[in-house]
């Protein structure tokens, strides 16, 4: 989508970012499940960060941010308080940003014990925790809207492409959405 | 834990007829009526959860609080008896502040994960939170540890997706006579019970008739061997049971 920058100036366009933080990336699939309206929307918007392009840097001065996934680590924090420092609209995208949804089961279960599971109980050969260069997963993992502001929550299990596409339509229009008449939780 | 579906005026032998306002409507009832069944019959939706057609009157979940002029409470619509003169606001800026809250402090109370549940997209709960636009819960969820009882041949009892509307409570005393269901605790530590607290599949009393599971408004009670969005629940047998036992009577 950069690419179609050169067809108007960028300043035209809104900044749009997409985080994939504790999902299935259903949410994102489902983004682009909009098909042949993601060249109208490109239109509007310039991808400017997300897991879709070659983008390593969160970058300054976004004007919508759309996180899908719940916050389940430390470094999932981090990333998102840089995000909401240099976004205006900051979107929950889908169940687990939106309430956690199947990443935040494990919460009534201690970490250890979830480690246990994952890397010792089921491991057939040299069953061990990897230590190092790792996030360290939260005791609990939260929703969104728990570690920054949110300004708008999409849920649904991914939410239909229709819905997210009537809703940033909205907001790029800067009218405000009516969300519960698109979608709900487990759509 | 039975109780009368709704107090009865005492010393009044015959209900009298009595007008009132409903959302600045005139509505004429009789004074046995409870204030949800008189703005149904016109037309007048007030949101419920635990209130079910053929069963007691309850009040547990209090999405249908409304407003009453001259009365500083809200009150449940589905247990408060029609006055002459009333006037009654089901709808307003203040009540759906309080219906969206009563909703999130159900959905963060136990752990209602909608995109993995048997009731997904035929539950009351999440077409309720829907219909009066709640997309997020702002309270802190609790995330509690609870129990799944599987010992029924037939049914499971998940209390991770329990509200407590006791509609389970209340069909199998009323209507099936077999009062399987209780509550034990109070509060936030309240439970679904079978019996003295024991495994629903070692019930002395219940008939396994599965009229709890069709009532039940979420993926709490449901049939085995159904996987995420299955369950379909089938409450048309209660006001059948109902209209055959009232005309029964003399």
């Amino acid at each position: 989508m950069n690419r179609n920058a050169k067809d108007k100036p960028a300043a035209t366009k809104a900044r749009v970012a997409t985080i994939w933080l504790d999902g299935c990336s259903g949410c994102h699939m489902s983004f682009l499940d909009m098909d042949e309206r993601l060249l109208a929307l490109a239109e509007q918007i310039e991808l400017v960060y997300s897991p879709l392009v070659d983008q390593k840097e969160f970058p300054p001065q976004v004007d919508v941010a759309i996180v899908e996934g719940a916050v389940a680590t430390d470094e999932d924090i981090e990333k998102m308080r840089l995000v909401r420092s240099r976004t205006k609209v900051l979107i929950a995208l889908g169940d687990c940003a939106v309430t956690g949804n199947v990443p935040s089961m494990r919460n009534s279960i201690p970490v250890e014990d979830v480690f246990d599971r994952a890397y010792r109980d089921n491991a057939q050969l040299q069953p061990q925790r990897p230590a190092t260069n790792l996030p360290v997963l939260l005791e609990r993992v939260r929703p969104v809207h728990e570690v920054v502001k949110v300004d708008v929550h999409i849920p649904g299990c991914p939410p239909p492409a229709d819905a997210i596409f009537y809703i940033i339509s909205e907001l790029l229009a800067g009218r405000t959405p009516d969300v519960a008449a698109v979608t709900r939780f487990g759509k | 834990m039975t109780r009368p579906s709704v107090p009865k005026p005492a010393g009044v032998a015959q209900p009298q007829v009595v007008t009132l306002r409903i959302d600045g409507r005139d509505v004429s009832a009789r004074s046995d009526e409870t204030i949800l069944s008189v703005a149904r019959q016109n037309r007048i939706d007030i949101p419920t959860l635990c209130y079910l057609d053929g069963l007691s009157g309850w009040g547990a979940c209090r999405l249908c609080l409304v407003d009453i002029k001259g009365t500083p409470k809200l009150l449940p619509a589905c247990v408060t008896l029609v006055r002459e003169g009333m006037e009654v606001t089901t709808d307003s800026p203040r009540l759906q502040k309080y219906r969206r809250m009563v909703l999130e402090l159900l959905f963060s109370e136990r752990n209602h994960v909608c995109s993995v549940c048997v009731s997904n997209g035929k539950c009351e709960l999440q077409a309720m939170a829907q219909r009066l636009g709640m997309t997020h819960v702002s309270l802190p969820y609790r995330y509690p540890r609870l129990e799944f009882d599987s010992s029924n041949d037939l049914f499971r009892m998940d209390h991770n997706r329990c509200i407590l509307c006791t509609r389970c409570v209340r069909v199998c005393d009323e209507i099936e006579g077999a009062h399987t269901w209780d509550c034990r605790g109070r509060g936030i530590e309240t439970r679904i019970i079978s019996d003295l607290n024991e495994p629903w599949g070692e019930s002395s009393t219940c008939t396994r008739c599965g009229k709890c599971v069709n009532v039940c408004p979420t993926g709490a009670l449901s049939q085995k061997g159904t996987a995420v969005a299955e369950m379909t629940k089938r409450v048309t047998f209660l006001p059948y049971l109902t209209l055959m036992r009232n005309s029964d009577e003399p």
